[in-house]
């Protein structure tokens, strides 16, 4: 019998209708793990990520958070308990600035967003944790640029910036490098290079390159089930997994 | 690396008064002094400032879109005149608390209910919590006074020395700038704190609110029953000031004109009420008395041309 994994599901299952989405998904993200999850489109792979972070209920299934069922808690309660995600697609304050983005997330963590007496600007605190993670994705150039006027490329890093506010002892990362030039994504690399080493990282991504570079093990999954586990070398090496989805990303 | 640059200090200071903003205060002092004869006009426009400053808070800070918002006005308002009529209790200023309290109660238990909504459902909750609120007050006349409402009620002197003068109210403007002034600093702190913060997230991006561990809809209830209550402040100063209460202070046409305020001068930064209260109380009593049938051409065309050109309302103009 296994420790607590820090993150794990248990038979988990999620249809919509007749349609399932998640199939008896029993996955494990231990402490410190760097885990990638791929597999082709529409294989589930956000669901599963919906799922961990109590956007999406289970149809079936648990989920435990070092061993603790928090299949019941809402997304903000995990959120507490330290389970943090980017998104695919970006969710950013795109009204305010950078600075500010990053500052929300912070203020959260530390209790104090719901301080109405004492001014944010006064909130030194809260400022100076903002303005590490803002430094570290080498965003303080755009620091007072509002989120929208930023290009798609480094709102990716203001994404993954706000998740870092979060310091969560879980960390999701929903193809964090899409729409990021390849030129930049050695940013995003370095800043998951500097969290704590029990942080376990779990990143959802296309780009086989950096799965590849970032990853100690990888899950495939298709058509809602996990199709293979392994390390990268035995992934690259198993033939089933090339013939459903990497192709030829592995040749040459 | 200590956190510097341009944008840690512009965001550090940004809770700062600013010379100018002395500019509204020494302008509302200023007519008193300089046009008694329209005192009761200028105690209008001060009451209705402070409803749209109400406004603002859950629609230009925390994004809730609300047609209903009259119902706090006129929970307020009629706070106030029924203690005045039926108990007896024509205190001002403990009438005000109770307005306060009565709109604030009313604005947390709607809003537990209405926010588990947003956007067009939210929108048609909140104008049938007014239009009940409104038929409650039309059928109840035995203490509502029904449709006519209650005329010719009457106050105390203020902190028992300043009697109201129904008049010339002179009295009653000071009063009423005062409470604005009160009510605007509470919300200026309210707006520039983490709290006032948060609620600007919500704004911007509901699902990343979540997703940061926000409780997102005990703020919002807290701000919509904050805004309620201030709205019921200017709902008690209404009667007080006018010394009678009857269904307009409940009705449709206060909640879209005041959401048409907002817009006119600019949502989400405080002035833009004063702006836009200022903007068409004015061109509405002018044009009413240059051209009595068509005056409501002239409000809209200025409309128009807002959406126009500034989308985000006058103050939307002026570079930051």
């Amino acid at each position: 019998m296994n420790a607590a994994a820090l993150l794990e599901t248990r038979g988990l299952c999620k249809s919509f209708g007749a349609l399932e989405v998640a199939r008896e998904v029993d996955f494990r993200l231990e402490r410190g793990a760097r885990h990638a999850l791929i597999g082709p489109n529409g294989a589930g792979k956000t669901t599963i990520v919906n799922l961990l972070t109590g956007v999406l209920q289970p149809s079936r299934g648990r989920v435990l958070l070092e061993g603790e069922d928090v299949t019941a808690l809402a997304q903000a309660k995990r959120v507490k308990r330290g389970i943090a995600r980017t998104f695919q697609i970006n969710q950013l304050f795109r009204g305010l600035t950078v600075l500010e983005n990053v500052c929300i997330a912070v203020a959260e963590r530390l209790g104090a967003g719901g301080s109405m007496l004492r001014p944010a600007g006064k909130r030194a605190d809260v400022i100076a944790e903002a303005w590490r993670l803002i430094e570290m994705l080498k965003l303080g150039a755009d620091a007072g640029g509002r989120v929208a006027e930023l290009p798609y490329g480094r709102q990716r890093l203001v994404e993954i910036a706000i998740a870092l506010g979060l310091s969560p002892r879980v960390l999701l990362l929903d193809e964090p490098a899409a729409g990021i030039p390849s030129a930049e994504s050695h940013i995003l690399l370095d800043a998951i290079a500097t969290l704590p080493q029990e942080i376990g990282v779990l990143i959802v991504e296309h780009d086989m390159d950096l799965v590849f570079r970032f990853a100690r093990r990888i899950t495939v999954m298709v058509s809602g089930a996990i199709f293979a586990e392994g390390t990268p070398a035995e992934i690259a090496a198993n033939r089933e997994v090339r013939s459903v989805y990497l192709g030829s990303a592995l040749d040459g | 690396m200590t956190p510097s640059g341009a944008a840690v200090e512009r965001f550090a200071g940004r809770h700062r008064v600013r010379w100018w903003e002395a500019l509204p205060w020494a302008a509302a002092l200023a007519v008193f002094f300089l046009f008694p004869n329209h005192l009761a006009f200028g105690t209008q426009l001060l009451i209705t400032i402070l409803f749209a400053l109400s406004l603002d808070l859950v629609l230009g800070y925390a994004g809730i879109v609300t047609l209903g918002h009259a119902a706090f006005f006129g929970a307020g308002a009629y706070t106030v005149g029924m203690l005045a009529q039926h108990a007896g209790w024509n205190e001002p200023l403990s009438g005000l608390v109770a307005a306060a309290l009565v709109a604030g109660t009313i604005g947390l238990a709607s809003g537990f209910v209405l926010l588990r909504t947003h956007g067009l459902t939210l929108l048609m909750l909140t104008l049938c919590t007014m239009a009940l609120l409104e038929e409650s007050a039309n059928m109840a006349h035995h203490y509502t006074g029904g449709f006519d409402g209650m005329p010719g009620l009457s106050f105390k002197p203020l902190l028992g020395a300043f009697p109201f003068d129904v008049l010339y109210f002179r009295p009653q403007y000071l009063y009423v700038l005062i409470v604005l002034l009160g009510c605007f600093l509470l919300a200026r702190v309210l707006v520039h704190s983490s709290f006032g913060q948060s609620l600007t997230g919500i704004r911007e991006n509901i699902l990343r609110m979540h997703a940061v561990g926000a409780p997102v809809r005990a703020r919002l209830v807290v701000v919509y029953a904050i805004s309620a209550a201030m709205a019921g402040v200017a709902g008690g100063l209404f009667t007080q000031a006018n010394a009678y209460v009857n269904l307009s202070t409940l009705g449709l046409e206060r909640s879209a004109g005041v959401l048409i305020m907002l817009i006119l001068g600019g949502h989400g930064r405080l002035y833009g009420a004063f702006v836009g209260a200022i903007a068409y109380m004015v061109l509405e009593h002018f044009l009413a008395r240059a051209y009595p049938t068509a005056w409501q051409l002239g409000v809209g065309l200025m409309l128009i041309l807002v959406a126009l050109y500034a989308r985000n309302g006058i103050l939307g103009l002026v570079k930051r």
